[in-house]
């Protein structure tokens, strides 16, 4: 890791500055993570005078645990339709908005605010729309035959959530695709329509292979988001239910630790999440910068 | 564009409009309800505006209820919080930054990781720890334990360092032959040339702070420590048994509405915000 050139002489000077960073990083990142590794590899007696070290145990048991085992899956489903939906949509617009010679910016402003709503607020807002009495959706539902009740029925709140989430992320996703697209060369797209490739070859066998940069990272990043940003989202709506249908990693842990105070399991969870994250990140770092381009 | 097909244009056109409603929708949906009274939302949801505007607003900035404080302490606390984090993030984040870049010291490196592994360590994978070691300082239900433990900022510190690294090494070199200390480099020299830097991260920051939910449910309990993002959240809660809709959908817009301005009107800096804390 490189520094400027030539560096200031002092001694001091630069542990004041750096301090104020390292002391919140180590206080409240650093200790508290190791907290938790800690914690669960132990057993709290119900009082909280002892604990007793047991290994493993809490992971066995985790990975034993059908509840567990099944937020897993939910999870991976949810991250999965967020994933496919948001970026779907947010490619297919940010290619419309790059085709225009005018307007973009226009465009772009009325795509991207999205991004500034709170997952709360998400949450709320579709909650409204799909609300079993009056919404304004599930009246549509109604018209087509479907009885939308989120509360009752697990797959009508696993929707609910996704297309909150997925709503959300679009703009994010637009942008960065749209300054893929903005990166790709346009003389390549010319050669090729010379050559007699249609706007649609084009698309599949030009652009979007020179945009798998841009696509792998906001894979990276939209899986982050899933998993992580999402709580607000079924804090405001579902709150991991119907009958867990809805109670996804992030949530479990939140809900297991800290509204039914089982320590250990908690902290297990929350380890099994970091290695996760951990993962991400090497990923992300890893192979991220290495431009995957053919 | 490379060649003219009307249909494409067309059809490109109508994806955008299509696309724009599709993201609209649902604010749409609220800001109508949000003109109407609680008997009107009760038996269906209007698409059209109503006259009802005024006195929702009236009702959700003064009414009192019950397990909450009044919106407007609610609207300070999180513009506070947002604020605060905000300036924080970039005040700690510059400093760290130019340390690592134009110091040499013993460990820099061990501190540049340690800096490095927040980002694998966000608060939703280590909530019951933080919780007690936050309460354990004697911050809950403060602005304190709002904040400062969301201060710390690897991107930021990524982000200053990157820039920091393009600044021509004449610049130092020079202003040292004049006689400048670090510290005088520093403000007269380095901050003036971040300056679109930190109006860029200002925005995205702001919009972190603003949008927080989890932090600030572990540490409050006091109601005056509220922000409007759990206000919003008790709201809904209640409209199962008690669906004063157009009052939580007033609460809605506006805790939505001071990030989403932001965007609209410094999309120039929150897009180069967005992408260079990302890169």
């Amino acid at each position: 890791m490189e520094t400027k050139r030539t560096t200031f002489p002092n001694k001091a000077l630069p542990y004041a500055f750096i301090a104020p960073q390292l002391l919140i990083t180590l206080i409240f990142f650093i200790w508290p993570a190791a907290q938790a590794i800690r914690a669960s590899f132990e057993r709290q007696d119900p009082f909280g005078f002892s604990t007793t070290f047991i290994g493993l145990a809490q992971y066995a048991r985790l990975l034993q645990d059908q509840y567990y085992l099944a937020s897993i899956s939910r999870t991976l489903g949810f991250a999965a339709a967020v994933t496919i939906i948001s970026m779907g949509l947010g490619l297919l617009l940010a290619v419309a908005v790059s085709r225009l010679i005018r307007g973009t910016q226009v465009y772009s402003t009325l795509l991207v605010w999205p991004y500034a709503v709170a997952p709360v607020v998400a949450g709320v807002l579709w909650w409204f729309m799909f609300n079993t009495s009056t919404g304004v959706l599930s009246y549509v539902l109604r018209v087509f035959g479907v009885h939308w009740n989120h509360n009752l029925n697990g797959t009508h709140a696993m929707i609910l959530i996704i297309v909150a989430a997925a709503w959300k992320q679009i703009s994010y996703n637009f942008l960065f695709f749209l300054a893929g697209l903005q990166s790709v060369p346009q003389s390549l797209s010319e050669a090729a329509a010379i050559d007699g490739a249609g706007p649609f070859k084009r698309f599949f066998t030009i652009i979007l292979p020179l945009l798998s940069p841009t696509t792998f990272f906001l894979f990276i990043i939209n899986v982050n988001y899933t998993m992580f940003d999402t709580f607000g989202i079924i804090a405001g709506t579902t709150h991991g239910g119907p009958n867990q249908a809805t109670n996804t990693l992030v949530y479990k842990v939140y809900a297991d630790g800290f509204i039914g105070l089982n320590l250990g399991s908690s902290s297990a969870q929350s380890v099994m999440l970091m290695l996760f994250v951990v993962l991400l990140t090497v990923i992300q770092f890893r192979y991220v910068e290495r431009r995957v381009q053919y | 564009m490379v060649e003219n097909r009307p249909i494409l244009a067309f059809l490109t056109h109508l994806v955008l409009v299509l696309g724009i409603i599709l993201v609209a929708f649902p604010v749409y949906i609220a800001v109508i309800a949000m003109t109407h009274t609680q008997q009107t939302l009760g038996f269906t949801t209007p698409l059209l505006p109503g006259n009802q505007l005024i006195p929702n607003l009236i009702d959700v900035l003064t009414r009192p209820s019950p397990g909450r404080p009044p919106f407007w302490l609610m609207l300070w606390n999180s513009t506070l919080m947002a604020v605060i984090i905000m300036v924080g993030k970039i005040v700690i984040s510059i400093i760290s930054a130019y340390a690592i870049v134009y110091f040499k010291f013993p460990f820099r490196l061990l501190a540049f990781w340690t800096i490095f592994i927040t980002l694998m360590l966000p608060v939703e994978v280590r909530i019951i720890p933080t919780f007690e070691v936050v309460a354990s300082l004697g911050m809950l239900n403060s602005y304190a334990g709002l904040t400062i433990p969301l201060i710390a900022s690897a991107t930021a510190t990524f982000l200053f360092r990157q820039f920091f690294m393009t600044v021509p090494d004449e610049l130092m070199e020079a202003a040292r032959v004049d006689g400048a200390g670090p510290i005088k480099f520093f403000i007269d020299i380095l901050l003036p040339l971040s300056r679109t830097n930190i109006a860029a991260l200002c925005v995205i920051l702001f919009i972190y702070g603003w949008v927080q939910y989890l932090w600030p449910v572990l540490v409050t309990t006091r109601e005056e420590y509220f922000t409007l993002m759990m206000g919003v959240q008790q709201m809904a809660a209640t409209a199962e048994t008690d669906p004063m809709w157009n009052l939580i959908m007033t609460a809605t817009v506006l805790a939505l509405l001071p990030p989403v301005l932001i965007v609209i009107f410094m999309q120039r800096l929150f897009v180069k915000g967005l992408i260079e804390t990302e890169k």
